[in-house]
């Protein structure tokens, strides 16, 4: 009590009351500061900068319309797709409800996509960001776990044998896939048990987790300070009061920026919302109107659009494909023997693994190794940092045939994802394949391409025009 | 705080965003609220119930369910009905006084609480704590019955009586009489329960 | 970089449209302006009620959500309840599934949102089940005695023969053009076997009416949907200019 401040006895109300919750809870005023009013973000944030609080904005709208959607779903087999239709029906403001979650659900992968993209191009994920680019990529993965665990929810056709496909895909692992699969559903086939614990997990284990990875993600972020566009450290410049020179305040300068983005974010949603909800099929799949038909497989089966990409280097590996990874691991292991400059013990070590993968390869089911690849895309993005040997962090300063690399990996990306929608052709297999191969070149190349080529000076202040 | 230029300019827009953002948020509630409404299923669950009245033979009941309560159709005879204005001295609220709002509509605040004075209609559930009571239509001594029991209702949880116009009887546990629901008749022998004429 | 991205993604949209049926024959359009006439779309209440609950439920589906296009509780009582007395149950039909699937092979699915699961490539719901109830013919190689043109021997009867008179279908063999080696079986026309009850306009009409009425059915509040739209953008458009000038407010401070 003798460390508690005091006011004057004429003070307004509002400056008591704010003072009386100060005394007993200093922390969250200590924390109003260092993470908002006295956090100082680069003033150069452009364009891509938006998408994180985006995200955020998201995973709230998520998280309050499945809070109401919960009140009226039915996580039971013979009953779910009905009480979706009683939401969009009977239940009053229902379907608006609904189309917010079903929107959200691919705008979140849209933000959260473009979010990534960001930091790729800056270099947000080299040192000291190392960690909060290692929290994003889980949240990924949980974002991911959560979307394929909710679109069972519905219990429509490419519900169930989506759930089904990739299920099997665990029941692909040598020795203790198909116990694994099992013990995932719950049953033999997707079912009722399968319903409900992907129920009790998209409703509150993943999104506990999720809520967890982000105020980490956050947490680390603001304990080592934000990137920015020219990949300048702007705590190296400070001024007499210890404050980075091309920082400002986060609050109010980037919470009314970031109202700015949200305005512009929600009149896109809203527009999807109230004029488009199904999208063309891609963000509600028409073969969803179908109840559940554990007899009957669509003629067409594809994951949902933000998963094609991922699917599309899963089907593209075939037997034939294999012959290609064989001969990547060997050449990579013969250079790694050779050029790497690492001790003779660890050289050998190289070599003996990559005989041993390569026997293995020849041995387990290209259906297995479909799988790896799959898993591989994503968990190779907690890599990035180690494997970026670029000078300059920021592609603003980098040769100007990086960008095209980038360019081609983003139209790389983007044409795998399009394959992906599509039934499979042999054109699609061969251009998957080739785009299989690009998406891992860029990343385990890295380390040698990032360092080609002529970098440009970096300034050691941000580039910025006044507004 | 200064009225200077620049900081006027900030509290303008300021107030504006503030503004549209309450006006915002309000009607982003809107659909979010009203989804605690009762849904369309629930109202027609709710939904009222006709009934066909012409097979009932004095003396006899049927029941109905409405909104997942028992309402009872009684067609009392004339003896019954002759009886109840001599009752009204032995109950708690012979002239139905007490929450007439919710338990007695204006066409059944009469002695027979009812529009037509030969059919009752009340909703078959105890005032006391809900449960729902037993016939006892018979008049006469029986068990944990007085001896001069002129017929009506008995509840078995705790012993309250009511009399063939569903009135409760004083000194027992339940402090109301049986709520008439709103009903009306469609024709002499259809009755609907859960509507009245000025719904 | 930022324009290439959104021009990619524009030309991806463009190209995909979700999900296809696989070919087949391409789809006659459906008239939407008949989805605002109040008048075709009780019309097709009508001949739902008549023609399909017979065999098919449309469980999701309320009696008195019918209001929503002009009708009163009166009028929805009268002339459309025939397998239920109240008029806030939802439409199930009286056919025992599993009568059902002895007699048609198929158990015949709920029509509730029929219209939503039957879009694709081709064409909207609405055009698929436009085409497919205006394309049947005679054919006594199926039980049904019926084939489809959209839905090739499918287990439905030809419930509105009446009504357009029973056709024949003609096919020719060509040569596959991509294929010579091969014949394609080619569709070459209808012939008109018995005259119906009404005129080939009458049909198109009548039948317009009723997969209007399906496409209502498959999300009544899809104009109330649109309506509400409108302002929320319009209210989003003025609130975007506000947050605007609200940042230049304070991010012409920043030099």
């Amino acid at each position: 009590m003798a460390e508690f401040k005091d006011v004057p006895a004429n003070a307004p109300v509002a400056q008591k009351v704010t003072n009386w919750f100060e005394n007993r809870f200093p922390t969250a005023f200590e924390a109003y500061k260092v993470h908002m009013s006295e956090y100082y973000a680069p003033k150069n944030f452009n364009f891509w900068y938006f998408f994180g609080s985006l995200a955020m904005l998201v995973l709230v709208i998520q998280i309050v319309t499945g809070i109401f959607l919960v009140m009226h779903y039915k996580p039971d087999a013979a009953l779910a797709f009905a009480s979706v239709e009683y939401i969009m029906r009977d239940v009053p403001g229902g379907w608006i409800i609904r189309y917010m979650h079903s929107t959200g659900a691919s705008a979140f992968f849209v933000v959260v996509y473009l979010h990534m993209y960001r930091g790729l191009i800056y270099g947000s994920y080299r040192k000291p960001r190392e960690l909060v680019w290692i929290f994003g990529c889980a949240i990924f993965l949980c974002l991911m776990a959560e979307a394929f665990m909710g679109y069972l929810l519905p219990w429509g056709q490419m519900s169930y044998w989506g759930a089904q496909v990739i299920v099997n895909l665990f029941a692909a692992v040598p020795f203790i896939g198909p116990d694994l699969a099992l013990l995932i559903r719950g049953d033999y086939v997707v079912g009722d048990a399968t319903l409900n614990r992907f129920f009790s997990f998209h409703v509150i284990a993943v999104p506990l987790v999720l809520l967890g990875l982000v105020v980490a993600h956050l947490l680390a972020l603001h304990d080592v300070g934000s990137n920015n566009p020219d990949g300048v450290e702007i705590k190296a410049k400070k001024d007499a009061n210890g404050k980075p020179l091309d920082g400002i305040p986060f609050h109010p300068y980037y919470t009314v920026h970031d109202i700015y983005g949200v305005a512009v974010f929600l009149m896109v949603f809203t527009a999807i919302i109230f004029f488009a909800p199904e999208f063309g099929g891609y963000f509600l799949e028409y073969n969803n109107f179908i109840p559940a038909d554990p007899l009957k497989t669509p003629a067409h089966i594809a994951p949902v659009w933000y998963f094609t990409p991922f699917y599309s280097m899963l089907r593209a590996i075939t037997s034939e494909m294999m012959y290609a990874l064989i001969a990547c691991v060997l050449a990579g292991a013969a250079l790694g023997a050779l050029k790497a400059k690492i001790a003779a013990a660890l050289k050998g070590a190289i070599v003996v693994g990559a005989v041993v993968l390569v026997a293995l390869m020849l041995l387990i089911d290209a259906k297995f190794w479909g799988v790896v690849v799959m898993g591989g895309a994503v968990i190779i993005l907690f890599f990035l940092p180690w494997l970026d040997h670029s000078p300059v962090k920021s592609i603003r300063y980098r040769p100007n045939w990086h960008k095209v690399v980038y360019g081609v990996f983003v139209v790389n990306f983007l044409v795998l994802g399009y394959l992906g929608v599509q039934p499979p052709s042999p054109i699609g297999e061969r251009v998957s394949q080739v785009g299989t191969l690009f998406y891992f070149g860029f990343f385990l190349l890295m380390p040698w391409w990032s360092r080609l080529g002529e970098f440009k000076p970096v300034p050691d202040r941000v580039t910025f025009a006044a507004h | 705080m200064s009225d200077s230029p620049a900081d006027s300019g900030k509290r303008t827009w300021l107030i504006a965003s503030g503004c549209a953002g309450a006006v915002g948020v309000g009607f982003t509630a809107v659909p979010f609220v009203a989804s605690f409404q009762p849904s369309e299923r629930a109202r027609a669950a709710g939904a009222a119930v006709e009934v066909d009245i012409s097979s009932l033979k004095p003396g006899e009941k049927a029941t109905v369910e409405w909104r997942g309560k028992p309402v009872w159709i009684v067609r009392r005879t004339p003896e019954q009905l002759a009886e109840l204005p001599k009752l009204d001295g032995q109950l708690a609220d012979p002239k139905s006084q007490r929450k007439p709002d919710e338990l007695t509509p204006e066409y059944a605040r009469n002695e027979a609480r009812s529009i037509k004075p030969e059919y009752l209609v009340v909703v078959g559930i105890c005032s006391h704590l809900g449960c729902s009571p037993s016939d006892k239509f018979q008049p006469g001594a029986q068990p944990s019955l007085p001896n001069d029991w002129a017929g009506g209702f008995l509840c078995p949880c705790h012993g309250s009586t009511f009399d063939m116009a569903g009135r409760v009887y004083k000194n027992k546990p339940a402090p109301d009489n049986l709520e008439v629901p709103p009903h009306m008749y469609l024709s002499d022998s259809r009755l609907l329960i859960g509507e009245d004429k000025k719904a | 970089m930022k324009k290439i991205l959104i021009s990619l993604l524009f030309a991806l949209g463009l190209a995909g449209g979700a999900l296809a049926s696989e070919g087949g024959p391409a789809l006659d359009t459906f008239p939407v302006e008949k989805m605002n006439d109040m008048a075709a779309l009780q019309n097709g209440a009508k001949l739902f009620v008549n023609y399909c609950l017979n065999c098919h439920s449309a469980s999701y589906m309320r009696y008195n959500r019918l209001r929503d296009i002009g009708l009163t509780e009166d009028q929805i009582k009268k002339n459309l309840l025939f397998a239920t007395d109240k008029v806030g149950d939802t439409m199930k039909t009286t056919l025992d599934p599993r009568q059902a699937k002895e007699w048609f092979g198929a158990t015949p699915p709920d029509l509730s949102v029929i219209a939503r699961s039957r879009a694709g490539a081709g064409g909207s719901g609405a055009d698929y089940l436009y085409t497919y109830l205006r394309t049947y013919y005679r054919d006594d190689t199926k039980a049904t005695g019926s084939n489809n043109l959209v839905f090739p021997s499918v287990g439905m009867p030809n419930v509105l023969w009446q009504l357009q008179g029973e056709r024949a279908a003609r096919f020719v063999e060509e040569k596959d053009p991509h294929d010579h080696t091969k014949t394609v079986h080619r569709f070459a026309g209808f012939e008109q076997l018995t005259p119906g009850t009404m005129t080939p306009q009458q049909f198109d009409e009548s039948v317009s009416d009723l997969v209007a009425f399906l496409q209502w059915m498959g999300e009544p509040s899809q104009a109330q949907r649109v309506r509400i739209g409108v302002w929320v953008l319009i209210f989003l458009a003025v609130f975007t200019v506000i947050a605007w000038r609200l940042n230049a407010a304070y991010w012409k401070d920043v030099k």
